[in-house]
C-alpha cells in the first residue's frame, strides 16, 4: 500500500469494524432470551449488543422520532412492517424471530386451573393485561377474552402494565391475582417454572408473530447486520426455543 | 376531548382535592412541632418528611407496591382489616399521593409558623389563652399565608404526580388513571392530538397556579 493515510485508516477502520455496537430495541417479552442470545452473540462475534426492553408501541413512537436503535425485536409483524413502509425499516431486512405464545399466569401454584376455568368463575379481584393499545400481548389478551365472551364481564377488574414485564410484576407481587403475559417469561426449560398456568389455545387470539427488522441507522454497521444474522443462527434458535417460542 | 379524557381529569381532580385535606391535617401538627420543638429527633423527622422531594418516585412506588402488597406488612394488616389491598385502588393512590406530596404542605407551613416567633404566643398565655386557643386564635391566623401556600403546592404536586401511580396504579379507568397517565398513553399510542389536549392543559393550570400564588400571596417569598 502506497498511500500511508489510506493504510492508516484503513487499518482503523478494520479495528472498529471487529468491535462494533450496536443498539437493539427489545420487546419486553423477549428480555431473558435476548440477554442470553446477546451474551453469547458477543462472546462469539466481539462485537457489543446494548438492549434496551420495553413495549413496541413505545419504541415505535421513540423510533419515528429519531431514537438510536439500529434493530427492533418487535412484539408484533405490523410495526416492523410500518416502519419499513415509512422507511425507517431497510427494506428485505424483515423476519420471523418467534411466535409467541398467551398464558394466564398466577404465581399461586393452585389459583389457575389447566382449562382457565377461573375466568369463568370469577373468584379473583385482579386481572393483570399488557395495556392492549401499544402491547401486543396485551391485544391477544383483550382478543381472548373477547372470544370467550367474557370481556365485558371481566373489563372492570383489569389492571394494565405499561409492558408485559410490568404486567408479570404486578402478578409475580400478588397484587393481582393472576393475568395474560407471555409464556416465556414463565417458562424454563420446557415447562412452567413456577405459580400455576393455563396456556391459551392459539385459535382464540391471532397468532403473536414477532418480527425482526434492521433500521435505518444500522443499514451500514457491521454488528447490526451480524447480529441480525446470529439471530437466525441455530445457536440463538436453540435459546429462543428453550423459552417457549415456536419458530417459522 | 374524549369521554376517557374527561374522566381522568376527574378523577384527577377528586384526588388532589382529597390529599390537600389530609395533607393540611396530616401536616398541620406536623409543622407545627417541627416549628416549636428543641428535641433531639427535630432533625430526623424532618429529614423524614423532606425525602420525597429528593427521591425518585420509582423508589416510594416500589417501597409501596411491596409494603401494600398480600405479603407486606401493610398488605396484610388492610386484608385483616377487610379491606383488602391497596395497590390498584384509588384509596392506595390518595395513601400513596400524601407521602409524596408532604413535605410540599409542611415545609411552607412550618416556615410560617417559625416565622411567628415567640413573642405573640407569650402574649396571649398572659391573657390566659389555652395553648389550644392560641394556637387557633394566633397561630393559625398569622400562619394563614403558609397554609394558602402548603394548599396550593401540595394540590398542585398530587396533580403533577406521575411516576408512583404508573406503578401503583394499573391504569383502570376511573379508579387510578390519572391525566398524567393518560397523557403517557396518548403519547405511547401516537395519539398526539388528545396529548396535546391534555398536556397543554396541564401546562396551562399548573402556571395559573404559580402565578397565582406569586402575585396574591406575596408572603410566599419569605416563607420558602
Amino acid at each position: 500500500m502506497k498511500n500511508p493515510l489510506l493504510f492508516a485508516s484503513t487499518v482503523t477502520f478494520a479495528v472498529f469494524a471487529q468491535a462494533d455496537e450496536v443498539q437493539v430495541a427489545v420487546a419486553a417479552n423477549f428480555t431473558a432470551p435476548m440477554q442470553q442470545i446477546a451474551a453469547q452473540f458477543e462472546k462469539d462475534s466481539g462485537h457489543k449488543a446494548t438492549l434496551a426492553f420495553g413495549a413496541t408501541g413505545k419504541f415505535y413512537a421513540q423510533i419515528i422520532n429519531g431514537a438510536p436503535f439500529e434493530i427492533l425485536l418487535s412484539a408484533d409483524d405490523e410495526t416492523p412492517a410500518k416502519l419499513e413502509k415509512e422507511g425507517l425499516g431497510v427494506a428485505g431486512s424483515r423476519y420471523t424471530y418467534a411466535i409467541g405464545t398467551l398464558v394466564l399466569w398466577s404465581a399461586n401454584p393452585t389459583l389457575v386451573d389447566a382449562r382457565g376455568e377461573i375466568l369463568k368463575t370469577g373468584n379473583f379481584k385482579h386481572l393483570a393485561l399488557a395495556n392492549p393499545k401499544t402491547a401486543s400481548y396485551g391485544t391477544a389478551a383483550v382478543e381472548a377474552l373477547n372470544k370467550l365472551g367474557l370481556l365485558n364481564s371481566l373489563q372492570s377488574r383489569f389492571v394494565q402494565g405499561e409492558n408485559i414485564s410490568q404486567t408479570q410484576q404486578f402478578i409475580m407481587s400478588g397484587n393481582a391475582e393472576l393475568g395474560f403475559v407471555a409464556l416465556s417469561q414463565v417458562y424454563k426449560d420446557g415447562k412452567i417454572a413456577g405459580g400455576s398456568a393455563w396456556i391459551v389455545p392459539a385459535n382464540l387470539y391471532q397468532p403473536i408473530q414477532q418480527d425482526a427488522v434492521l433500521l435505518s441507522k444500522g443499514k451500514d454497521k457491521p454488528a447490526a447486520v451480524a447480529l441480525l444474522a446470529y439471530l437466525k443462527g441455530d445457536k440463538a434458535k436453540a435459546i429462543i426455543k428453550s423459552y417457549g417460542y415456536e419458530l417459522r | 376531548m374524549e369521554s376517557s379524557d374527561l374522566g381522568a381529569v376527574w378523577l384527577t381532580l377528586k384526588l388532589a382535592t382529597i390529599v390537600t385535606v389530609l395533607l393540611l391535617i396530616i401536616g398541620t401538627p406536623i409543622a407545627w412541632w417541627l416549628a416549636r420543638t428543641r428535641s433531639a429527633f427535630k432533625g430526623m423527622v424532618g429529614a423524614i418528611v423532606a425525602l420525597p422531594l429528593v427521591l425518585p418516585p420509582t423508589v416510594l412506588g416500589f417501597y409501596l407496591l411491596i409494603t401494600m402488597g398480600p405479603n407486606g406488612p401493610v398488605g396484610q394488616l388492610t386484608q385483616s382489616l377487610g379491606l383488602g389491598l391497596l395497590p390498584f385502588t384509588f384509596p392506595g393512590l390518595v395513601i400513596a399521593s400524601v407521602f409524596y406530596s408532604l413535605p410540599f404542605a409542611v415545609q411552607p407551613i412550618q416556615n410560617a409558623f417559625e416565622a411567628i416567633g415567640e413573642r405573640p404566643l407569650e402574649v396571649a398565655a398572659t391573657l390566659r389563652a389555652s395553648p389550644w386557643d392560641t394556637f387557633w386564635s394566633v397561630a393559625v391566623p398569622l400562619a394563614k399565608p403558609g397554609f394558602v401556600s402548603g394548599a396550593i403546592l401540595g394540590f398542585a404536586h398530587t396533580v403533577g404526580e406521575f411516576g408512583i401511580v404508573l406503578m401503583i396504579g394499573g391504569n383502570i379507568p376511573d379508579k387510578t388513571r390519572v391525566v398524567s397517565v393518560q397523557i403517557y398513553d396518548h403519547v405511547e399510542a401516537l395519539e398526539y392530538t388528545q396529548a396535546h389536549w391534555l398536556a397543554g392543559g396541564m401546562v396551562l393550570f399548573s402556571f395559573l397556579v404559580l402565578l397565582g400564588l406569586y402575585t396574591f400571596n406575596p408572603a410566599r417569598r419569605k416563607t420558602l
